[in-house]
Order: C-alpha cells, then structure tokens, then sequence
C-alpha cells in the first residue's frame, strides 16, 4: 500500500472544497452547464443516460481494506448499493446525485481517494499490472513508476488541456496483464543486457473508432530518463495532435500519420532539451516514492501446507482453486483472483455488502490490501495457501466465488445501453445471456481460457477489438446489431481481432458464440490449444463458414 | 459545445424534449405548461418541426433546472404516449437487466 503525504491529504481536502463550491454555483445557476462541464469532468461526473455517473480512480488499481469499505459507503449511501470496477482500474457509480457529488468525494477524501484524472482531456489514471509487487520474474514493483508519474501528471498544468485524454500503463513482468499496447504510451519495465533497469516505451496505442496497437519508440530508456521522454512525447503530441477533429484527436492518429519514424525524431529532438533537466529521476527519488509503499512481512510457510492437501480431496475447492490462484513470488503464499462474473449478472459489479465483506477477508487473509485489475475482477495479492479453503469458504458465502476466470463466461463489458448515453446497443444482457449458456463448468473448462470482450458502441470501453471473441454494438434501422471479431488479444501479443462477417441481431449474438466455440472445440489440434492459437492457425475462414452457413 | 438549438432539426412523427433533472440527473419531458415532469404521459407532444425547435428552445432556456435537452420520437398508440426507440424506453423503462441482489 502507499501511504499519502501531507501535500497529497491538501492537494484532496482542496480539491473537495473547490467542487463543492463549483457544484453550489451551478445548482444556484451562478453557472451554466457550459461553463460547468469542463469542471464536473475534471472530477469524474459524467451524465448518462437515467443519472450522474461518478468515476472514481484507483491508481494502479490497489486498496486498501480501509478504502474499499469506503467504496462501500459511498454506494450505500450515496448510490443505489453498488458498484462497476472497469477496465481501467477505476470503480463508476451509476446513480449519483449531482447535489450530494461533494459530500461523496469528501468521505473518499478521508481515505486518500479521488476522482482526479478519470475523465477530461488530460492524463488519466496510471494502470498497471494488478499482479504488481508480487508477481514471480517482475524485475521491479511497477507500482513505484506508476506512483511517479501519477504525481507528475496530476494537475500538470501543460497536460490538462490535451487535445484528448492521454492513459499510460505500466508492466515489470514478461507476460502483460495490463494491456500496455492498446494505451497511448505502454511502458515495459526491463534490464537490459548491462543489467541496467529501463523501459521499452511504446506509442499510439489505443482502441476506439480507430484502433491500432502501440509502436515501440525506443527500446530502452534508462529509468533516470522516463520523466523527460515522456514529458517530451506529451509535448510533441501537445503541440501537434489535433484539436479541430475529436475523431482524429488521440495520439495514435497523430504517431500513424506521421509515421513512428518522424514522430520518435521529433521526440528525440525534443527529449534532448529535457534530458538534463529537473526532470533527471534520481535513485534517491525512487526510494524515497518505494519507502511510502508498505509490504507484507511474509511468514516463512511450506509449499505445500496440510490444508491444502486435504482440501484437494474437495472436487468444488479444486475447480476453484485451478482457475482463481495464481503462483506468487514468495513460497507459501497465493495471488488469488476474485471473479466478478457470477451467472447471470453485470460483469464487473460489485454490492456494498460484498465490497464490505471481500474488505474484512483482506484484512483477514491477505495483509489488508485488494487489487483491481482491467478483466474487471478484483485480486487478493498475498494469501497464505494454508489459508486458501477457508478463504473459498468464506468467498463462496458472498457469492465471490464463482470458478471462471480465463474463461469463457470471464467476459469483459463496457456499460453499453442500459447506462451510457454514448451506447448505441446493450453490452449487459448479452453478457449475462452468455455466463448462462456457458454456466455448466465442465463445458467451460474443457473450452478452457478464452476472452470474450463486449462495447456497446464503437468507443470500445469494453475493448472488443481485443477480445479472442469480440463483440461489438451498432444500430440498423433502430435495431440492435452486433459486430463478431475473433482472433484479438491484449497481453503482449496484442493485435486487434478480424471480422467474421455481417452483424447479426441481438436474439442471434449467444448462438453465433456458440458456433464459434464448438467450431473450435472441432478444429483444434489437441486439447492444449487455446482458441486463440487455433484462430491463429487457421485463420477466420472455418469460423466464418459455421457461422453464416445457416445464416 | 454545439447548442441543440444549431443543430438541423427535423422531426418525422410525434415527438417530445426530454432532459436530465440538474440537482440528481433524473430522467425528465418538457410539458406544455413550461414546466418539467418525471413522467412521459405530461411531455407536451409536438408534430412539426417547428413546434419542436420552440420548444427545445424553452427546455434549453431553462439551464438551472435541466440538462442535456434533446428531441426524442414517441408512439401515440391507444392515446397513450410510449418512448419511440430503444434507447428512450429504457430512459423510460429503466434498466433491462438484472443487477446483483442489494438488500433493501
């Protein structure tokens, strides 16, 4: 966990008082909702389509059980008893009263939480792996760089007017669990042949209207250096990215047009003004950031303990425990993923009441600390394995025990119709639609790890361009129709998925999965390989044909 | 931002304005009595275009009580006033899916 400092407690009380008094003046039309927008924006306020949406960040996706109580409280009483965690580490309320917006962020305030950087054209919320600290092979806790750059960026006065809105991610580890190459700038974390810890920065990711996967711009960029090459990256982009156009506006549009050659000269033109500059990060400054991180005293416990063995006899402790733990890097303990997509419900929900429950589980099992990842689940960094049946227990008795994750009915999706006034066709019911004719476990495990991404408008929150199955929302004619991509991916091989064909209406989406997936479980060569090597094989051609051929 | 109010305005069938209620977002209709109401049955119903650009220009007049003014279709079937699309049924309608159990 990382523990604020005074400025950061002043910089939030401050922030509170401007909004209260922001949100007085509008309500008493002192100001308009032109004059106001801008403002309620740069503190996570959305309108949607029934209410205020409240966006909430959770930078590099950690908690702590205090804060997540506190995520609690603010659905109890300010919202309707629950909340959404997306796919950015952040967690949206979906019926916020505009009058009760600055009581809200004054009780997230008490717990060092804010909405700063979730929404408007400046820098949002720095992701990173949710695996970040203890992850097995990570050359370093990524959460330190990220905790840089969110001080950097907050409130940067040059980069809170962007064209649009600017995301970084943040991975140490081989394999990315944070999709840095769909964000603008992705940022690898590595030692490179000297041993020397840097990054390999990558640019113009992103998805959207427009979707590309990021380009690396220099291989290595030696930690000391990150702050000015980004800072001149953003600087370019400040100066060239367009803001006549909101469709050509984000930076990936800016890097495919003039090419990642001239930008990365451009950059470098810029970087060597910066280089040399105050923004030189010293050790001393990293350690200083890592010394307000606290980390577990682990206990130094077996491999494998006697609970563990006994509990291996229970064949429900056993499916769970395959598909939510995960190798942590110190022996003895876990990473436990908790799946927030039960049958049948909104994928990335949580209630209060959960929330309140998975807070004192934490406190319990895993240090006081819960991790928010960008699947839309939440994790348990640092659970003793003896630990783990009591924990499948306790999880089971609150419904947060459902034994997808990685699979078929782990599906990603963005709000769509029922919430966003951006959507243009429903991404819930056909997600819920799809956890039920996937329910029965053995069917799922035996299709094994397959993503299934669903946005309700082109605007991709629910990343549909890299799902393995991708499914996208348009409207025909007033009817809902639905896009069917496969083949995209969003870890370290990311690409964008491929049309199969014609969209398909609503009633027909779950049965065209369907198809799809037994079209798979035909054509794969062993039992070993995974829907998205065998698209990959194959190509889209044997999956298009099952689907239209009776259509 | 562009106002409603530049926008073409062309409307083919029976329609209403509609907004969000400033002080909590709630989900409004203009009347006929220059007044805002939570239920689709008191929207004033206009059938020509320029009948509806007056009366967005009343609904975007009144910026403290409401926000997000648009023009949006409705049916008249049985004499009763029914959202003209999806998207307005479920402004309507509310949610069409079933949310986790929240004790009450």
């Amino acid at each position: 966990m990382y523990a604020y400092d005074e400025l950061d407690r002043t910089l939030l009380n401050e922030r509170v008082s401007e909004f209260r008094d922001q949100v007085k003046r509008r309500l008493s039309g002192e100001l308009t909702e032109d004059e106001f927008k801008i403002l309620r924006l740069q503190n996570g306020v959305y309108l949607q389509l029934h209410a205020y949406m409240f966006r909430v960040a959770i930078p590099y996706g950690t908690l702590s059980s205090k804060q997540l109580r506190q995520l609690a409280h603010v659905a109890r009483r300010y919202d309707r008893g629950y909340g959404h965690f997306t796919t950015r580490q952040n967690i949206q309320y979906n019926w916020i009263k505009l009058s009760e917006l600055p009581d809200a962020l004054a009780d997230l305030a008490e717990v060092g939480i804010h909405a700063m950087q979730t929404s408007g054209n400046n820098t949002r919320n720095v992701t990173s792996d949710q695996w970040a600290g203890v992850a097995p092979g990570e050359v370093d806790d990524p959460r330190i760089w990220s905790e840089l750059l969110r001080q950097y960026t907050t409130l940067h006065p040059e980069f809170s007017f962007l064209p649009r809105k600017f995301k970084i991610a943040i991975t140490a580890s081989a394999h990315d669990r944070a999709a840095i190459k769909i964000h603008d700038i992705g940022l690898r974390l590595y030692k490179n042949d000297e041993g020397e810890l840097g990054f390999e920065v990558m640019v113009g990711g992103g998805l959207g209207r427009t979707p590309f996967i990021a380009k690396t711009i220099k291989q290595f960029v030696h930690r000391r250096d990150i702050l000015s090459y980004v800072e001149a990256i953003m600087r370019v982009y400040n100066q060239y990215g367009r803001r006549d156009n909101i469709y050509k506006a984000r930076i990936k549009i800016l890097v495919h047009e003039l090419g990642i050659d001239k930008f990365a000269k451009e950059v470098d033109e810029e970087w060597q003004h910066l280089r040399d500059s105050a923004l030189v990060v010293e050790d001393s400054a990293i350690e200083e950031i890592r010394s307000r991180f606290s980390y577990p005293k682990y206990e130094k416990l077996p491999h494998m303990p006697d609970q563990l063995k006994q509990a291996a006899h229970d064949p429900l402790f056993e499916r769970w425990r395959k598909n939510s733990v995960f190798t942590h890097k110190v022996q003895g303990y876990s990473i436990v993923t908790i799946s927030l997509k039960p049958v049948g419900a909104p994928p990335g929900d949580a209630t209060a009441d959960q929330m309140d429950a998975l807070a004192d589980l934490a406190e319990k099992y895993s240090f006081g600390e819960i991790r928010v990842g960008h699947e839309q689940n939440l994790a348990l960094p640092h659970v003793a394995k003896r630990d783990l049946p009591a924990l499948w227990k306790a999880l089971d008795k609150i419904g947060l025990a459902t034994p997808n994750v990685n699979l078929v009915s782990d599906i990603i999706a963005c709000p769509g119709l029922d919430y966003c006034s951006l959507a243009n066709a429903r991404s819930i019911p056909i997600a819920q639609e799809l956890t039920r004719r996937f329910a029965n476990h053995e069917t799922a495990n035996l299709i094994g790890r397959l993503h299934i991404n669903i946005s309700g408008c082109i605007n991709a929150c629910g990343h549909h361009h890299v799902g393995h199955i991708g499914i996208l929302g348009v409207e025909k004619n007033g009817e809902e129709f639905y896009q069917i991509t496969i083949g995209g991916r969003a870890d370290e091989q990311a690409q964008m998925g491929t049309l199969i064909g014609p969209a398909v209406p609503y009633a027909e989406v779950a049965d065209v999965v369907e198809d799809i997936v037994e079209a798979y479980l035909a054509l794969r060569d062993s039992k070993e390989e995974l829907f998205i090597d065998t698209v990959k094989r194959l190509g889209v051609e044997p999956f298009k044909e099952r689907v239209y051929a009776t259509r | 931002m562009t106002s409603p109010l530049e926008q073409k305005i062309k409307i083919t069938g029976p329609s209403v304005v509609t907004a969000n209620r400033t002080a909590d977002g709630v989900v409004i209709w203009r009347t006929g009595t220059s007044g805002w109401s939570t239920d689709l049955a008191d929207a004033a119903i206009v059938r020509t275009s320029d009948d509806a650009r007056k009366l967005l220009a009343e609904a975007v007049g009144d910026d403290v009580g409401a926000v997000a003014s648009y023009i949006a279709p409705v049916e008249i079937r049985d004499g009763k006033v029914l959202p003209g699309n999806l998207r307005e049924r479920i402004r309507v309608k509310g949610l069409t899916i079933e949310l986790l159990p929240v004790p009450a």
